[in-house]
């Protein structure tokens, strides 16, 4: 069995599993800033208060699966993007303690937490954007170590792709919320979500013209007969996924925009995978160079496929469990 | 003066952000377990004292595992921003450790976490007994993995060096390897006598302060029989996780006692109180009691054990740390083995709530089993030094290769982070602890059918707990 083959699967779907999961619920982090009522502000961190630990687990996951299958992916890529992964994980800290300390905190310091809970999520998104940027203007490498500078990653593709991602976080964000909301709330929700789809076309536009040039691997990879034909239905199915999308909101649907923005990012995330593919450090280092030993690749491998299903079940259980409207306290306040 | 470069800043990052990270662990694991104990018990005997204290001990468990969580994620990707050599040639074995903490742990905590916390009236009370146990076996589970990855790079085994990186062979002897079932006990009962101890700390808190109430009583009551019972086993654990380090760590025992080199044909004292000097090769100031080292470490009157001499000075730990912060945790342990049996001999007559003296002592003992786990955890690591594991990689080999600067900038930023918000966070969870346990809170009419609420959405944060909160039966839900 091709166990590098099998493991690039794995961790591709818990990095996607990640991106749909923590995304809206960063997302709503992000859009906390055009919501000031107190109320409103409840019942938006009142829909992601019981799974947004499960969902922040997937990144966790990525982590110790890139260390367990891919070890020197993990130390290249890690030591790559030093400081963006630390600011990252500090935004992580900011708006994971907001959960509780918010309706811990005497009311003069709620402001503070809702503050902390913003911009944490802005920035744990933001640094997101920027690595995955600079992943795909690809890193340097040499005896087995990351050969560049401390710097390296911080160019205006990166930045770019940092607002990038932000904004298809608030897409999720604003399209879960639609969901699980009611009433003005939700009214003002579908406004902001068909301006986040017009400004992540845009986005998705954008970094589709930028990255051949920065990358003339992907360009030639793009665009080379047969690939260009197999390549071509990508964009076709986001304008349609995206003319459906503004459709449902305008239709006043209430599932069906969270369900076309992750096909909006799923697609986004097929077309990068297609550029990098097969490196799992672009562009020197192959999903087979990488690979650690077989025994350890092996081992964890049987857990995961054993496990992971388990896993979405009870996930499942619990956002079953929680599922409906959420409404604002009725008679707490 | 020890100068501040990549690689010292690096190791104080790493111990910064776990020692933080360590506290949180230890109370949530304690926790987890005694609401699963405080569920059950209401359930089996349907005493409405058990059903107020989870309620009451829910919400500090919520602040501290919140805390637990972010700190945790930071410690993931420590391995690879900080440890990069390390992570490439030890990633075989530490990573699937990892993983498997991940995926039989972390998600089994998270998955559960949203119903134990928010779902008391959106299950029934077995589904939500259920999710308290999950959780409670999760953060369990996830010390097992943790710590069996931890104790490989103590007393690795199990493995095969092939082209300069660690090939497992068989993971049986990888997992158990031979410091992990101490350790292992050692820390899980740790974390039991730590939480036994807080709890006790806030209990004995309100008493003296004269809330004297049921449930009050009734947690000090079980924390004081907590502590009675595992603080002796902890310290006969204690002992024989030593007796282990002697045989597959000898430098470090030797650095914990002080110990330079043998007398010949002469038993080893035991050295209570003294200040190990490295530059001089001897502990200087020593009180000790001739032959009790022998007796304790290899159960005979003239066994002898290496000294640090015995070592070539660049493998030697500072024994000046390690000596005093293991006198710190066997010291703190005699304490809490005092304060057990005193609790119990106070029993007769119901002394135990009324006499201010023991009162005391145990609130003063608040934060003793959490300082005895950092002095713990400061023995276990810095005697490792200098190896990162034990006889394969150096520490100065495992580093990655940054420059002083962004070490040391982004350590500054997580002391400053961390102080704050972890702060910020230990008040809240002190003054949560410091309120009256509410009474017939959770006490709902059944309103809603099955899966549906039965009783309005309050705001989701396990800790809301405001002054102008009405009392839950005010809280009816519309019919929907
Ligand atoms: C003896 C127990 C113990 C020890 C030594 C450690 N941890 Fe821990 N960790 C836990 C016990 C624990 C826990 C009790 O299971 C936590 C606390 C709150 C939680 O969610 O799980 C946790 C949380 C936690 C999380 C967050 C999981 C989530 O998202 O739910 C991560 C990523 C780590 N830890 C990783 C680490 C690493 C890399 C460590 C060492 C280098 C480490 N922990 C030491
Ligand atoms: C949780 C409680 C822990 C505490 C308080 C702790 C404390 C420390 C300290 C103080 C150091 C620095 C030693 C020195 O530089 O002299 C250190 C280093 C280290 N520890 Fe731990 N440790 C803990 C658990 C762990 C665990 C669970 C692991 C691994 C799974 C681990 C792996 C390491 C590594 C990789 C280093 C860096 C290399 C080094 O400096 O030795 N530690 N730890
Ligand atoms: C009272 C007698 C005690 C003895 C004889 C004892 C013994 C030891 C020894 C020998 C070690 C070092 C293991 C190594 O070489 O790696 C250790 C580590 C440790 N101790 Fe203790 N201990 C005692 C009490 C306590 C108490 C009361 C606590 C906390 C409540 C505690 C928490 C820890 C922790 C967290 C570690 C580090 C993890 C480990 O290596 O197990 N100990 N102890």
């Amino acid at each position: 069995m091709d166990l590098p083959l099998a493991w690039a699967i794995v961790i591709l779907f818990g990095i996607m599993m990640y991106v749909v999961m923590d995304g809206f619920d960063l997302g709503i982090g992000i859009l906390f800033p055009f919501f000031s009522a107190r109320d409103d502000r409840d019942v938006m961190m009142n829909t992601v208060a019981p799974i947004w630990d499960g969902n922040e687990t997937w990144l966790v996951l990525g982590g110790a699966g890139l260390i367990a299958a891919f070890p020197l992916a993990y130390s290249v890529i890690l030591s790559a993007f030093y400081l963006p992964l630390i600011l990252m994980l500090i935004g992580l800290v900011f708006r994971g303690v907001a959960f509780e300390f918010r309706f811990k905190a005497e009311p003069g310091r709620r402001r503070l937490w809702d503050k902390s809970f913003a911009a944490g999520s802005f920035v744990a998104a933001f640094f997101q954007g920027v690595t995955l940027g600079g992943f795909v203007q690809g890193v340097p490498v040499r005896d087995n170590a990351y050969a560049g500078g401390a710097l390296d990653w911080f160019t205006p593709f990166a930045i770019f792709s940092g607002f990038g991602v932000c904004v298809a976080y608030a897409l999720l964000g604003s399209t879960w919320l639609v969901m699980k909301t009611e009433g003005p709330l939700q009214v003002q929700m579908r406004a902001i979500a068909r301006r986040l789809v017009w400004a992540l076309l845009a986005f998705i536009v954008g970094i589709s013209v930028w990255t051949p040039l920065v990358e003339a691997s992907i360009a030639r990879r793009w665009f080379s007969f047969p690939n260009l034909l197999w390549l071509s239905p990508v964009p076709l199915l986001v304008a349609a996924t995206t003319h459906l999308l503004l459709r449902e909101l305008g239709r006043n649907a209430h599932a069906s925009p969270f369900v076309l923005t992750l096909a909006m990012v799923f697609l986004g995330y097929l077309g990068l995978g297609i550029s990098i593919w097969p490196n799992v450090v672009p562009y020197q280092v192959s999903i087979w160079d990488a690979a650690g030993p077989a025994p350890s690749m092996g081992f964890a491998l049987v857990g995961t496929l054993f496990i992971v299903p388990i896993v979405l079940f009870y996930t499942g259980w619990s956002y079953w469990v929680f599922r409906g409207k959420v409404r604002s306290g009725g008679g707490y306040h | 003066m020890p100068d501040f470069d990549a690689l010292l800043l690096a190791r104080i990052q790493f111990a910064f952000t776990i020692a933080f990270h360590i506290v949180f662990p230890a109370l949530t694991i304690g926790l987890a377990s005694y609401l699963a104990v405080l569920e059950g018990a209401w359930l089996a005997t349907r005493n409405d004292v058990y059903r107020d204290l989870y309620h009451f001990w829910l919400k500090v468990f919520a602040v501290a595992f919140g805390m637990g969580v972010v700190s945790g994620i930071v410690m993931a990707y420590q391995f690879g921003t900080n440890w990069s050599e390390f992570s490439r040639v030890g990633g075989g074995i530490v990573g699937p450790l990892l993983a498997y903490e991940v995926l039989t742990a972390f998600f089994l905590e998270a998955g559960f976490l949203g119903v134990m916390l928010f779902g008391w009236n959106r299950v029934g009370p077995g589904l939500h007994f259920l999710s308290t146990l999950m959780v409670a076996l999760g953060t369990v589970v996830s010390a097992f993995w943790i710590l069996a990855s931890n104790s490989w790079m103590h007393t690795p085994q199990g493995h095969e060096v092939v082209n300069g990186v660690v090939v497992p062979v068989d993971w049986l002897q990888v997992i158990f390897n031979p410091s992990f079932p101490y350790r292992f006990a050692h820390m899980v009962t740790a974390a039991y006598l730590a939480t036994a101890l807080v709890v006790g700390a806030a209990a004995a808190g309100h008493l003296l302060r004269g809330d004297d109430t049921a449930p009050v009583r009734k947690m000090f009551s079980m924390a004081m029989w907590m502590i009675f019972f595992t603080a002796p086993i902890q310290a006969l654990i204690g002992d024989f996780h030593g007796i282990n380090t002697l045989q597959h760590q000898p430098a470090k025992l030797a650095a914990m006692e002080g110990h330079w080199e043998n007398r010949p044909r002469e038993g080893v004292p035991l050295i209570l109180v003294g200040w190990p000097d490295m530059a001089r090769e001897q502990t200087r100031f020593a009180l000790e009691i001739p032959r009790l080292g022998s007796l304790i470490l290899t159960h005979s009157w003239d066994g002898q054990f290496p000294g640090l001499k015995d070592f070539p000075p660049e493998d030697r730990p500072n024994s000046t740390i390690v000596f005093w912060t293991f006198r710190l945790m066997v010291g703190l342990g005699l304490l809490m083995i005092a304060l057990g049996i005193w609790g119990a001999i106070l029993r007769r007559g119901e002394r135990l709530y009324r006499s201010r003296a023991l009162l005391r002592f145990a609130s003063w003992m608040g934060s003793a089993g959490l300082i005895a786990i950092l002095a713990g955890w400061f023995t276990t690591e810095i005697g490792r030094q200098p190896w990162l594991v034990h006889g394969l990689m150096r520490t100065a080999e495992g580093v990655s290769a940054h420059s002083a600067a962004q070490v040391g900038l982004t350590l500054v930023l997580f002391v400053v982070v961390y102080f704050v918000v972890f702060g910020a966070g230990t008040v809240y969870a002190l003054r949560l602890m410091r309120r009256a346990p509410a009474l017939h809170e959770g006490e709902v009419p059944v309103l809603g059918g099955p899966g549906q609420p039965r009783q309005a959405m309050r705001p989701l944060s396990a800790a809301s707990e405001e002054p102008d909160a009405p009392p839950p039966h005010h809280n009816r839900m519309e019919a929907r």
